[in-house]
């Protein structure tokens, strides 16, 4: 067991049992999205609501180095940078903001290239409200890192 | 149609117990009695009104779902109120009693 300030067995054993569950339910509700409820939004909060509670049951001084919070910048402006892009090309390409279905990806279909860009899209969102949440959470908690 | 006569029983004690631990919340005097009532019998209950939705749900992809999510709430709600009840004491809250008694010394934290 790993040496905290407050040692209580039962929460680190159950919260690293669950922690694997819910960031595959997360890629769940991020990949299956655009077939049932769910999307990038919830699965990025899902995504964070993982990293956060790491963070709350094995306190800061542990939990950093496992995932850095100089990190989750990063991810917020990779997941802006595919939204962005995702919108940007096919404006490039003569069609409005947005449209997936002038995308420059040639070896897909209509329809199919449509559902594609809704996944791309969804992944971005994704990255961006994780990056975003776990980085809030630093803040409020307010360390020094 | 016994399936059925299951599943209402099931979801009617669920029901039952839900209801008994909203009570508990409102009525119980303080912190710690209140967690007792929702960690214990607010679990039984929403566990047998899942248990009860899969039994009326029959085979299906969904009843799966609805274990899985019985299964998380098994595991997460005790875990839950263990945690808040364990950061209450060592914050010093006092449990309640009839009588007046002596305020404990606040724990001082491990370092």
């Amino acid at each position: 067991m790993i040496k905290q300030h407050y040692q209580s067995i039962i929460v680190q054993t159950i919260c690293s049992l669950l922690i694997p569950f819910i960031q595959l339910f997360a890629l769940y509700v991020i990949f299956h999205g655009h077939y049932g409820p769910g999307g990038g939004f919830q699965g990025g909060v899902l995504l964070a609501v993982s990293i956060i509670l790491q963070r709350l049951y094995l306190g800061t001084k542990i939990a950093h180095p496992k995932f850095p919070p100089k990190l989750t910048m990063a991810f917020a402006a990779v997941g802006l940078l595919i939204y962005g892009l995702a919108g940007i090309i096919p404006m490039a390409y003569g069609a409005s903001f947005l449209d997936y279905g002038s995308l420059p990806l040639f070896w897909v279909h209509d329809a199919e290239l449509r559902a594609l860009g809704i996944l791309i899209v969804e992944i971005g969102i994704g990255l961006g409200v994780f990056g975003t949440l776990v980085l809030i959470f630093d803040n409020l908690v307010g360390e020094r890192w | 149609m016994a399936g059925m006569i299951i599943a209402i029983v099931l979801m009617v004690a669920g029901v039952f117990f839900l209801t008994v631990s909203a009570l508990g919340l409102l009525r119980f005097p303080d912190f710690y009695a209140r967690t007792h009532a929702v960690g214990k019998s607010e679990t039984l209950g929403s566990i047998l009104t899942l248990s009860g939705l899969a039994v009326y749900n029959g085979l299906e992809l969904s009843t799966v779902k609805i274990l899985f999510i019985l299964g998380f709430v098994l595991v997460a709600n005790p875990t839950a109120t263990h945690a808040i009840a364990r950061a209450a004491l060592r914050t010093g809250l006092q449990p309640w009693t009839r009588k007046k008694v002596e305020p404990r010394e606040k724990r001082t934290e491990p370092s």
